[in-house]
């Protein structure tokens, strides 16, 4: 229950999409100039989401991780399809948005009207596959955490762009210098919220009191993700002016 | 006959400055500022989209004709993602390391909108030597962003340019930081490319006005 707590509010704050890793940024910066749209795309990619990880977690489970295919016999034991991941997840999310729309329109002609533009929109929205692709490299043990992952990454990206909606509606009223109206002004208040958001970072590790198990773990689940080689970086840097600092 | 006539040397030097697809058209952002910590990671970015848009561009513009428009996504989608598996698999086999930096942002080429836009935009309408050429034009402004970024977040944020100490030796106390000169790791942490890009914007609209927004 506590990792499932623990994931969820890591997916929200800490990895949030839009401001960890930069995925969706695309329809992030064109879809969020009004509020009403951003909320209607943000539902629609928690839904996405929250579908298409855990059925993508099924796949990488049963069919193309190393040694995925061994409940066919144990003569497919040592087969490892993992190649195959990107071409068949995004078939996966190609195929469930088709569904997703379909069905949509046939149940709930209102939510249909709401969301329905921004259904096909969703097939080549990054943040959808991103979702699929750090759960397998992330590696997410059952398929109840891979459905909090998808939903609460989600959730995530919901108010990402929620929250730059609002502050766009608000900025038409500010003077901003010329050329940086409109594209500019939100990369660099993007960029704002994001350092924001780092100061998030300590929500898990508990701060300085925290005992420093903790912190080692977090770090190894975490040097499997590329992106990570930047913290480890930056950390090579701290230790390097610590040294020079002693050097002193 | 010249290789290249005028129309199609425009194709390609459009996108580089006043059609940019990061700057301007806002397409293939997430890549642009998830990997661009280190110059060689762009580079080696930069190069994956040029080889994918190019030759999907081509393969997209000789199928025209033949793709249904209701289902093009998903074969647009799967021309893509043939391709983004076959740099995925060379660059696991030849920079292991480096693929190891890029992890999930080699497959997200496959969601680049930069890709699906050109396909949709000029690949159904246009011959496939044009297409390969906007193909090609587009992925060297998208490159240009890339490396720019690179260059300035790993020059200011760890002092080295492509892995070279180009400022000295920040333990040994050389080149600069004899005098004093510190690395800001800040230029590290992902924020810092959003701004980057927000004062690139800045700097290309205020030389060329008529690229101003409303609002």
């Amino acid at each position: 229950m506590l990792e499932h707590v623990e994931l969820f509010f890591k997916s929200i704050f800490i990895d949030n999409m839009v401001f960890a890793t930069f995925l969706g940024m695309c329809s992030y910066l064109a879809v969020s100039k009004k509020v009403t749209t951003a909320v209607g795309l943000g539902a629609a990619v928690i839904f996405v989401l929250a579908v298409t990880v855990p059925l993508n977690w099924l796949l990488d489970q049963y069919l193309l991780r190393d040694g995925a295919l061994a409940w066919l016999g144990p003569e497919y034991a040592d087969y490892n399809l993992s190649f195959l991941s990107f071409i068949l997840f995004i078939a996966t999310i190609a195929t469930m948005v088709q569904l997703v729309e379909i069905v949509v329109e046939k149940f709930s002609p209102a939510l249909y009207n709401s969301l329905g533009i921004f259904l096909p929109l969703i097939a080549v929205n990054c943040a959808i596959l991103g979702g699929s692709l750090f759960m397998q490299s992330r590696d997410i043990q059952t398929l109840g955490l891979a459905f909090n992952y998808g939903l609460s990454s989600g959730i995530g990206w919901f108010l990402a762009i929620l929250a730059i909606a609002a502050i766009r509606e608000k900025i038409r009223y500010s003077n901003v210098p010329a050329p940086l109206r409109g594209l500019g002004i939100t990369f660099i208040i993007t960029g704002l919220m994001a350092i924001g958001f780092m100061s998030f970072g300590g929500m898990l590790t508990g701060g300085d009191e925290a005992p420093n198990e903790v912190e080692q773990n977090t770090a190894q689940k975490k040097e499997k993700v590329g992106e990570d080689k930047i913290i480890k970086e930056t950390k090579e840097n701290t230790v390097s002016y610590n040294n020079a600092i002693i050097n002193e | 006959m010249a290789l290249l006539s005028k129309k199609d040397t425009s194709l390609i030097l459009d996108p580089l400055a006043d059609n940019n697809p990061i700057t301007i058209q806002v397409l293939g952002i997430c890549s642009a500022l998830a990997i661009t910590a280190e110059l060689k990671a762009s580079i080696v970015m930069a190069l994956s989209v040029m080889f994918v848009l190019g030759m999907g561009n081509v393969v997209i513009s000789l199928m025209r004709n033949i793709i249904p428009s209701k289902i093009r996504i998903i074969v647009q989608l799967v021309v893509v993602a043939a391709l983004v598996i076959m740099v995925d698999q060379v660059l696991k086999a030849f920079a292991y390391e480096l693929s190891k930096t890029l992890s999930v942002f080699v497959g997200l080429i496959i969601t680049n909108c930069i890709i699906m836009g050109r396909f949709e935009a000029f690949a159904l309408a246009n011959g496939p030597w044009r297409s390969f050429l906007d193909g090609i034009g587009n992925s060297a402004g998208y490159g240009l962003i890339l490396i720019i970024i690179g260059f300035f977040r790993e020059l200011l944020g760890s002092g080295t340019l492509l892995g070279f100490k180009v400022l000295g030796d920040p333990i040994e106390k050389t080149g600069l930081y004899a005098i004093g000169y510190e690395n800001n790791g800040f230029m590290l942490l992902s924020p810092m490319a959003l701004i980057v890009v927000g004062l690139i914007i800045w700097v290309q609209r205020s030389r060329n006005k008529a690229l101003i927004e409303e609002n």
